[in-house]
């Protein structure tokens, strides 16, 4: 799930105020903000309130599907039309993907309501923790599900450094270190634990921006199979 | 030919000391330090934005030391530069003469002067060691033939008391393997744990230098044992400098013991005095080492 939490309000405030946006529409997202608690009908009343008593006047909101998907999202901006078109500005409450999805959908000007902060999973409701960065050159075969690239905050490959003490990590010193716990899970399943070095990381796995088009292959295929069809008319 | 490589080849217990490059342009107090420890250790190393905080480069700074007409160890850390800047500085610093390099992860700058720098940790200090031991062969990290290659003494960083030791341990002789010729230790405060890492790694073919800290104050104490990661004063060791009359001369005379007990294990000493420079002489007199 994508990790939001509150912006500063001063800043939204003056993001508002630099395009002297007295009326505000606000989008939320019925995906992950929602399950997190910053983009849901709850949070978008709450920020509707807010701007209410800062002066602004708030046409009307609504809680897209799924903000980042653009078909939704264009959709949602149809259905509210005549109140985003009445709006000087749209506040969105979502990741920045859905941001961008709803500032393609409109003219006005769209502001982000909230920071995006990581990929996370949820280790009980309302406590999430990064253990993925997408890096696109997966280690977690060699490191026992438990992925050093993100977990250990200098992202080392061939750990621990020298601040590990007493098995804790030196940065978050609350935690267990991350090469440890990768080390004694091995060994506990028996696996070999000198693997070696592991090698420097491909970073060119994940250059931005990333993309991925499952449909072109698809797209291409029918394609042949239309112009097969043609040839057999 | 490295004197450091020399020596520590020949069987000849080294001493090494450090300096600390300036904030700023003025090397004078650098210098000064050089020509106190200079005279009394085979090589002294030069920190590279030591504890994440900004300082002078260890290049320039290393160079300095060289024109003093000493031998520095010039430290580079993964965390400020990516392969392209620390394949690039190692090539720099052969040019300048640089001889020894030791090869370090570096401490994360969320504990620095600039805590919203990106950390860089392109690499890791393993694989920069075994590039290094590349570049010594002539080729860069992409297997490719420059034109002319370096001629490092290669060191790095180990840990004999840290725990879990197995899973540190296993690390260091990763280091050996990817080409590390010389260890300098964290500071040593349990000889039996030190002696039992130096037996686990030395039949890897490592000289092991051990680290002396001084612990000249209870304050420096504190801040070890509260700030500083992987190193704890251990109460014994704590409680006999804060209970001295004068702690400071009580430290020094640990310091000589300290050195005396490593002499029978290690390859040499590496001397941290925490700006007591003056002390260094007196801790290797001590020792009957100067």
């Amino acid at each position: 799930m994508i990790i939001t939490r509150p912006r500063d309000w001063e800043r939204i405030l003056r993001n508002l105020d630099e395009v002297h946006a007295r009326k505000v529409f606000i989008m939320g997202c019925g995906q992950c903000a929602t399950v997190v608690h910053t983009g849901g009908e709850e949070e978008i009343l709450e920020a509707k309130a807010r701007l209410e008593q800062e002066g602004h006047e708030v046409t009307g909101w609504a809680v897209g599907e799924v903000a980042c998907h653009s078909g939704g999202t264009r959709l949602e901006t149809r259905r509210n039309s005549g109140s985003i078109e009445e709006a000087d500005a749209v506040l969105v409450l979502s990741c920045g993907a859905g941001v961008q999805t709803v500032a393609d959908a409109t003219s006005k000007p769209v502001f982000p309501g909230l920071e995006s902060v990581f990929l996370g999973n949820v280790v009980r409701h309302g406590i999430y923790e990064e253990r993925c960065q997408m890096c696109g050159d997966c280690v977690l075969d060699l490191t026992a599900g438990i992925c050093p690239v993100t977990t250990c905050p200098k992202g080392l490959l061939n750990g621990p450094c020298g601040g590990m003490w007493g098995g804790m990590c030196e940065v978050l010193t609350n935690r267990e270190c991350t090469h440890v716990r990768i080390q004694r899970r091995l060994a506990e399943q028996g696996r070999v634990t000198a693997h070696g070095i592991v090698p420097p990381k491909d970073f060119s796995a994940k250059l931005k921006p990333g993309s991925v088009n499952l449909r072109e292959g698809r797209e291409r295929g029918r394609k042949r199979a239309g112009s097969t069809g043609e040839a057999g008319r | 030919m490295s004197r450091l490589r020399d020596a520590l080849e020949r069987g000849e217990f080294v001493v090494t000391g450090e300096v600390a490059p300036p904030l700023g342009t003025d090397m004078s107090a650098m210098k000064r330090s050089v020509e106190v420890l200079g005279p009394v250790t085979h090589a002294l190393n030069v920190t590279d934005n030591q504890g994440a905080t900004l300082h002078l480069s260890s290049l320039a700074a290393s160079r300095a030391v060289l024109e003093a007409g000493f031998e520095p160890i010039f430290q580079q850390t993964c965390r400020d530069r990516n392969r392209l800047a620390l394949q690039s500085d190692l090539l720099a610093a052969a040019t300048l003469g640089l001889e020894n390099v030791l090869i370090v992860t570096g401490d994360d700058p969320r504990g620095g002067d600039h805590p919203q720098a990106k950390g860089v940790f392109d690499l890791d200090s393993t694989q920069l060691i075994e590039i290094a031991t590349g570049m010594n062969e002539g080729r860069d990290m992409l297997g490719r033939e420059m034109a002319g290659g370096t001629g490092f003494y290669i060191g790095a960083a180990a840990f004999p008391e840290a725990e879990p030791f197995d899973i540190q341990s296993a690390r260091a002789i990763r280091k050996i393997e990817a080409g590390a010729r010389f260890f300098q230790t964290q500071a040593t405060m349990d000889i039996e744990r030190f002696a039992e890492a130096v037996e686990a790694w030395r039949p890897y073919g490592v000289k092991v230098i051990a680290g002396i800290l001084l612990l000249k104050s209870p304050r420096v104490i504190d801040f070890i044992n509260t700030r500083l990661a992987g190193l704890m004063v251990p109460d014994e060791l704590a409680e006999r400098v804060r209970g001295a009359g004068d702690p400071f001369e009580e430290s020094v005379q640990l310091a000589i013991e300290q050195v005396r007990a490593v002499r029978e294990i290690a390859d040499g000493v590496h001397i941290m005095p925490l700006g007591a420079d003056d002390a260094v002489v007196r801790i290797l007199e001590g020792a009957g080492l100067a």
